[in-house]
């Protein structure tokens, strides 16, 4: 059972989706109800820093969020990734299309810019 | 609160570090068109981005997840069908190395296509490979298994695209098929080295996104599928020089 929590917060035109625990093939329901959530904004900045877990059908699961957030014209944007957190992205090379910041105030800046 | 620092993630093990270009240890290929390559996942493919999800279902009594992927890792070349070739790294299927393929692009051609695979995530229940450049596809594809009920189910799931706009027109003309085929066949093998002896291989898949990505159109001039086309055509001449300073 995978145990994954995400939380949504709107400021201004972004939503912010704050990760907990996990996030695997089997977190889709919780992460696409968050996204579904975040409803038109036009930016999701993902939070990071409660993340605990990541394998790699996580990773596909966020190349699944980010076709969706494309399609519907938003921006996707990180933000409290730990070290190793960000060598995935570089790893799998999301971080081309997703852009990483350093703190939640750096993404909110950059989503409404 | 802990800073995300502080924390050492159960993963942590589990996924290789970035790498700028790719390297192998791998032997016995014909040729290594991998080494000085980056990787290329879905994100960086120019075709449609498909979900393919190929699986079997076996007793989890005799055989739990953790010992089917074991098994899967140990015998990986054994269960590709004929045609296609598996050469492992030297330390086997684990984070950060690199194994060098030959595939027919035609089945039963002795026409070879030389690419390969990084390991970027293997722990005791899945592994899971991400194409180079030059590969036919932009992709990764993760091996794993777990239990359901009774049985164990073991599955190999690819999000995927065409790495350039060639390779997508052939996908459209039967090569697709044929890569759907390869799965099922791997899958179909691994069952029976499992005992099963009439397998059911399950078959899903799901178009995640239907926009092709022009911007990676470029992409066909890593392809190792031209670059075997233009090596086949320009052998001859290759072959007459050779005698002619001979």
């Amino acid at each position: 059972m995978t145990d994954t929590s995400v939380t949504v917060a709107r400021i201004g035109g972004a939503a912010i989706l704050r990760i907990h625990g996990e996030i695997t093939g089997g977190s889709e329901d919780a992460l696409m109800a968050a996204y579904t959530e975040a409803g038109d904004a036009r930016s999701i900045v993902l939070d990071f820093e409660g993340l605990e877990y990541m394998n790699s059908g996580g990773i596909g699961l966020l190349v699944t969020l980010l076709v969706r957030a494309r399609r519907a014209g938003q921006r996707l944007l990180a933000t409290g990734l730990s070290e190793h957190y960000r060598q995935i992205l570089s790893l799998t090379r999301l971080d081309e299309a997703i852009a990483i910041h350093d703190d939640e105030r750096a993404a909110l800046a950059a989503a409404t810019a | 609160m802990t800073t995300p620092e502080l924390r050492t993630p159960r993963d942590e093990e589990s996924w290789a570090q970035p790498v700028d270009r790719l390297s192998t240890t791998a032997t016995g290929a014909g040729r290594d068109t991998v080494t000085g390559r980056r990787v290329a996942g879905p994100v960086q493919g120019f075709g449609q981005m498909w979900q393919k999800t190929f699986a079997i279902r076996v007793p989890a009594d005799e055989h739990p997840p953790e010992a089917v992927v074991a098994h899967w890792k140990q015998g990986f070349p054994t269960f590709w069908p004929g045609g296609a070739r598996f050469y492992a790294p030297l330390s086997g299927i684990a984070p950060g190395e690199v194994a060098l393929l030959e595939v027919s692009p035609v089945p039963g051609s002795p026409v070879k296509m030389s690419t390969g695979v990084m390991v970027i995530y293997a722990d005791r229940e899945s592994f899971t490979f991400m194409t180079p450049e030059g590969h036919a596809l932009s992709a990764w594809i993760t091996f794993s298994a777990w239990r359901d009920g009774d049985e164990t189910v073991a599955q190999a799931q690819a999000l995927e695209r065409t790495a350039d706009p060639l390779i997508e027109l052939s996908y459209l003309f039967g090569a697709n098929r044929a890569n759907d085929r390869f799965w099922e066949q791997t899958l179909a093998n691994l069952a029976r080295s499992l005992g099963v002896a009439d397998p059911i291989v399950e078959v899903r898949k799901v178009c995640v996104d239907r926009r092709r990505q022009w911007r990676y159109a470029g992409n066909v001039r890593h392809s190792a599928a031209v670059n075997m086309a233009v090596g086949t055509v320009t052998a001859p001449v290759r072959w007459f020089r050779r005698r002619r300073s001979a």
